[in-house]
């Protein structure tokens, strides 16, 4: 919403988020590649805040991150990513030509579906109630580094500085928290990966990291 | 349209019993895009194939060939017909009814299908249990229906955002058929889904699309 002056009122923006969340970790790099400023507003998993009727009256299905601007209340990373996409079109993420903005898609997907729901914690617990605790590190490391493969070979003629080019994009912003906490959670061998994910992970992390260091 | 003896300009390799794939048959249905299907055979390891992995090196279905450009990945065709071909939009114009959409995909997508998948399947009946692979999908889709009844509560109407069908049922019919047919879901916990099945059975574009109706489907 703009002030009278034209000024872009920023502030309305208020993000539900975790910091150990991938998810959340996605939508925070996505707001500050923006330029949006918003509000923080943690919701610790870890004590049931997911559960709390508040919580519960923006996102039935108790999961963050959530963004809320104005009236509108957006949950989902992808949702809410294709909302700031369409809403806010400054520094945008996905590019104009079709068979990159497919390519940024289908590397976000490949993290979304392929790689992060097989980590999630209420897997990882199943798995180490059923079988030990050994066999939930694998898992999670094994699905991973299949992720991390399938990305290698569809990024292979197509990665620049980032995982599409030389600037940032959705895919980046899929890719760049996943490689952090898998790298950090499932001690993920990145010199398994040719320099493809390492190049990308490096770049990562001589990015600005300021603003993606989890609170 | 084309005309019959000219080659289709899209192509759609797809499998019969794909989900994936099913979602894109409707797509390509409802926007009424004739485009030649081409059959990849999964279980005989046709997604491994050199000409195969030339289009798509991870190897899965759906892939789209419209011309010059190659798109992979159910959610990244999705994105691309709808920009490309925006007859019959499948996506709302407004925002939080665009969001809802995005995010009910997205359940399908992120939170179900990947936990019913072959090769996790396969991981559960070796590693856990054989009597652990049904109980364990079972609770995946069952969990997800249960968030979809929620999400969709105060926005469905005739289908699952309104009166017109959008991105949601598209990811929706195909998740539903593979939870009663392959996994024998109880759906009379699930009001809602059941009824907006009952919606889809009743549109010929999903009817077209689904696996029975494919030319690789196995005969009976």
């Amino acid at each position: 919403m703009a002030a009278k002056d034209g000024r872009e009122v920023s502030s309305k923006l208020v993000l539900y988020s975790f910091w150990q969340s991938s998810c959340a970790w996605r939508v925070r790099f996505a707001l500050n590649l923006k330029g949006l400023s918003y509000e923080y507003k943690a919701v610790d998993l870890t004590k049931g805040e997911q559960f709390t009727p508040e919580f519960e009256k923006l996102n039935p299905l108790h999961f963050v991150p959530v963004l809320v601007d104005g009236d509108i209340v957006v949950s989902d990373s992808f949702a809410i990513l294709m909302y700031l996409e369409e809403k806010y079109p400054q520094r945008a993420l996905l590019p104009a030509d079709p068979q990159r903005k497919a390519l940024n898609l289908q590397a976000a997907s490949i993290v979304s579906s392929s790689i992060q729901p097989l980590h999630m914690m209420s897997i990882l617990k199943y798995l180490e109630e059923k079988i030990g605790p050994q066999e939930r590190f694998l898992f999670g490391q094994t699905n991973i580094e299949k992720g991390f493969f399938a990305l290698e070979k569809l990024l292979k003629d197509l990665a620049g500085k980032y995982a599409t080019g030389d600037e940032v994009s959705m895919a980046d912003v899929f890719i760049a928290p996943q490689i952090a906490i898998s790298a950090e959670r499932f001690k993920i061998d990145m010199v398994k990966l040719s320099l493809c994910i390492i190049g990308l992970y490096f770049s990562f992390v001589g990015y600005d990291l300021s603003h993606l260091i989890p609170l | 349209m084309a005309q019959a003896h000219e080659e289709k300009k899209l192509k759609l390799y797809s499998n019969w019993g794909s989900s994936c794939s099913f979602r894109i048959r409707i797509a390509l249905n409802l926007k009424g895009l004739e485009y030649q299907y081409i059959p990849v055979n999964l279980l005989k390891g046709e997604q491994f194939t050199p000409e195969f992995q030339k289009l798509n090196p991870i190897g899965y279905v759906p892939v789209l060939v419209d011309d010059e450009i190659i798109v992979s990945d159910s959610l990244a065709i999705f994105m691309y017909l709808e920009e490309k071909y925006p007859q019959h939009p499948l996506l709302p114009s407004d925002l939080q009814k665009k969001a809802i959409n995005f995010q009910a995909a997205n359940i399908v997508c992120s939170s179900i299908q990947p936990l019913q998948n072959l090769a996790v399947l396969k991981y559960i009946e070796e590693k856990v249990s054989p009597d652990e692979k049904i109980p364990w999908v079972k609770f995946h889709i069952e969990k997800g229906f249960e968030a979809l009844e929620k999400l969709l509560k105060g926005h469905a109407g005739r289908y699952a955002t309104g009166d017109e069908v959008f991105m949601a049922d598209l990811f929706l019919a195909p998740q539903i058929y593979v939870g009663i047919k392959r996994f024998d879901v109880d759906m009379a916990k699930f009001p809602l889904l059941s009824r907006l099945n009952e919606a889809y059975s009743e549109l010929p574009q999903f009817q077209n699309a689904m696996p029975e109706n494919q030319p690789d489907a196995p005969s009976a």
